[in-house]
């Protein structure tokens, strides 16, 4: 296909993508050097009280914000360097916190916090995701035929339901006296609430985003399996590996590209967590780093975003894609020379 | 067929595999079937802590509300009956359906004739038919399972859920069509095209996939709530404001899907052999004629299951469309968390529920009708891409 034949079957595509990916990305790493706020005046105002012998009269300074000619607050927008990022990061505490050795006040501080959590999520549900999956579809391809049908169906229905609606499923099993609750507390004879403390809850988004991606994972590993050469299989039965040599021997091999496909995409998912804080609704003791973004956007009591800082926890939130990233596009890279 | 010895499995194995399925399956479908359940009850049964209280309801049959062993025989046969409905007779009926070749309008309205099928039945059919038969069968037809559905009517009428309904209706439909479009354009130019360009399209595009959201919605939110301002000197006084409008909405979920789309159709499209296009161009047809007349009519099942995949991604989504629409405008996933934060009495709380299970009701019926397509669609990605 020549160039200006291929250029007019991407261009669409590629125009979209640069005016709503590539652009943003740009005016957002420049909206965070830079503060949008309403100008301020300060004024001398002069009240007076009725009063005996005669009035008293306070005299104070006040600020009030500039109105521009159509009433609206006028506003001005100017450079602050790193101010947002400082503001973000909150290094003076964070320093302060580290020198003491108090890991706990460091985590006070939204950032670390949400860095904290998005760490250990992304890399606890990791292997939980990709054992599930693996023993589900052994399991599913030792089945009987004719029940495989049912089970793929079940399994895709948590795949396949909105987050935000998948994590509230879950806590209305739990939030209160709900039935896993009073199953738990029958069981352990004692009082449970589960959202009452931040560990919980974690628990609860970590089993949440297992039952949700688990079945991805077993689909993918599923259709590798019936792939799998059982000319391989017979001779390593004949040279008498048991059945977990087997396991680990050929199956495992053969499924490594695909583990390492699933590994990359829920590095990739996992990292930008934000459905279970809504769902849970979590905000008080657990929150992830897209969540924080969301929140500075999100207009606070007096209708204003803030966007500077929003900015700033974008792009720092973008180091972690970065270095997500660079394995997956040296692989890439390689493969793409290896070939041409 | 008798397998052979070596490979025969010890009982305790073929057992544990079998329970673990077992306890999948029951991890996998109870929050979902749970909330299902919940929603049809009065709020002391869906709230009470012993589980055979919240099936049963006592509570909401005490009321005369409730299921009859007739009408849960009644149910559980419409139920099979669409299962395998869809499983089985939707896809001749699609090929039935389908005309001048266009096997996506065949599909189109044949799911669009099965979701109606699936909503009159439920929702006039089996109250009239147990309305009437109930009566008449003695004991068989007396209520022994409490449900009510006033929850659902006072979400959808009085709350007019049908609002955010048309909303995410328009929404999904705007980002399929207008992905699919596009991407299918793209997707048949980079599996065509072993350019360099071409390559360094598809990794910017897996660099774009996994950004975060929050990122690009930051990038998006001052232009848009300016755009007045910002577009007065191209469009005058007609400069509209993007933030809150649908179709600016449609437009960013669709950039956003583009690299996955693109990605997915383009695995699609290598496997359409390249001969096929050669031999149309041999006859004389240009380089899109030869896209939409031969190679478009063998692709329809690479371009449902994309679109597939851009419906989740546009029905599921919580944070672009809560952030860029304003209340009017409000699909239903974000419509949602207005319940959580007047969520106080235990009544708000059921409707919450009813309208989440309202939300997950159409994905159910999508799985139902197109697992394959689904699974296809995964697999496709991971071995290709």
């Amino acid at each position: 296909m020549k160039g200006r034949t291929f250029i007019a079957f991407v261009g669409p595509s590629l125009f979209l993508m640069l005016l709503f990916i590539a652009a943003p990305l740009v005016s957002v790493l420049w909206q965070s050097f830079e503060v949008t706020q309403q100008v301020f005046e300060t004024v001398e105002v002069e009240t007076c009280t009725p009063g005996f012998p005669e009035q008293t009269c306070v005299t104070e300074t006040r600020s009030r914000p500039v109105l521009m000619e159509s009433g609206l607050p006028l506003t001005e927008t100017r450079f602050v360097g790193l101010e947002s990022y400082r503001n973000v990061l909150e290094p003076e505490r964070a320093a302060a916190a580290l020198r003491n050795g108090n890991i706990g006040e460091l985590l006070n501080i939204d950032f670390w916090k949400a860095l904290r959590f998005t760490l250990t999520f992304t890399l606890i549900t990791l292997p939980l995701i990709l054992g599930v999956g693996l023993v589900l579809a052994l399991a599913v391809n030792n089945a009987v035929r004719s029940i495989r049908g049912p089970v793929i169906f079940v399994s895709l229905l948590p795949f396949i339901i909105t987050p935000v609606i998948g994590a509230l499923s879950i806590r209305w099993l739990f939030v209160g006296d709900g039935i896993m609750t009073a199953f738990l507390e029958w069981w352990l004879q004692q009082d449970i609430a589960m959202f009452a403390q931040g560990w919980t809850i974690e628990i609860l988004m970590l089993f949440y985003r297992v039952w949700h991606v688990a079945p991805f994972a077993f689909v993918i590993f599923y259709a590798a399996l019936q792939t799998l050469n059982m000319d391989t299989m017979e001779s390593a039965i004949i040279d008498g590996a048991s059945r977990f040599e087997r396991l680990r021997y050929v199956i495992v091999p053969h499924l490594m590209p695909l583990i390492i496909f699933v590994s990359l995409i829920h590095l990739m998912d996992a990292y930008r967590v934000f459905e279970e804080v809504i769902g849970f609704r979590s905000e008080a003791h657990v929150i992830s780093l897209q969540w924080l973004t969301y929140d500075f956007l999100t207009p606070d009591d007096s209708g204003n975003r803030s966007i500077s800082r929003a900015s700033a926890s974008s792009m720092l939130t973008m180091i972690g894609i970065v270095i997500l990233l660079i394995p997956l596009l040296m692989r890439t890279w390689r493969d793409h020379r290896g070939s041409s | 067929m008798s397998t052979p010895n070596a490979l025969r499995q010890p009982l305790a194995l073929r057992l544990t595999s079998a329970g673990f399925l077992c306890f999948w399956c029951l991890i996998a479908a109870l929050p979902l079937f749970w909330i299902a359940v919940m929603s049809f009850k009065k709020p002391v049964d869906a709230f009470a802590s012993n589980p055979l209280d919240v099936i049963f309801g006592p509570a909401t049959r005490l009321e005369g509300k409730g299921l009859s062993v007739f009408g849960i025989l009644f149910a559980i046969a419409l139920l099979v009956f669409v299962y395998v409905f869809a499983t089985r007779h939707l896809a001749p009926l699609a090929q039935r359906l389908t005309v001048d070749r266009q096997i996506w309008l065949g599909w189109l309205s044949a799911v669009a004739l099965f979701g109606c099928a699936v909503i009159f039945a439920f929702v006039y059919v089996y109250p009239a038919v147990t309305g009437i038969l109930d009566p008449l069968l003695g004991f068989l037809g007396d209520p022994i399972i409490g449900a009510t559905v006033e929850h659902y009517r006072a979400v959808w009428f009085e709350n007019e859920f049908y609002r955010n309904f048309i909303n995410s209706l328009i929404v999904t439909t705007g980002v399929v069509v207008v992905s699919l479009t596009v991407g299918t354009l793209a997707g048949y130019g980079l599996a065509r095209s072993d350019s360099n360009l071409a390559f360094w399209l598809l990794v910017a595009a897996l660099i774009f996939r996994a950004l975060p959201h929050s990122v690009l919605v930051t990038g998006y939110l001052p232009p848009f709530i300016n755009s007045a301002e910002i577009l007065r000197p191209v469009f005058g006084e007609a400069a509209p404001t993007l933030y809150g409008q649908p179709w600016a909405v449609i437009a960013v979920l669709v950039s956003i899907n583009q690299p996955f789309t693109i990605w997915m159709l383009r695995s699609f499209f290598q496997n359409i052999p390249r001969e096929l296009d050669e031999a149309a161009r041999v006859d004389g047809c240009s380089h899109f004629q030869a896209f939409r007349r031969v190679i478009m009519p063998v692709m329809w099942p690479g371009v449902i299951t994309t679109g597939l995949f851009s419906f989740l991604l546009a029905y599921n989504d919580y944070l672009v469309t809560s952030l860029l629409l304003d209340a009017q405008n409000q699909t239903m996933v974000p419509a949602i968390a207005s319940y959580f934060n007047r969520e106080t009495t235990t009544t708000d709380q059921i409707e919450a529920v009813a309208a989440a299970v309202s939300i997950t009701a159409p994905l159910f019926v999508l799985v139902m009708v197109f697992q394959r397509q689904i699974v296809s669609g995964l697999t496709q990605g991971a071995v290709k891409g």
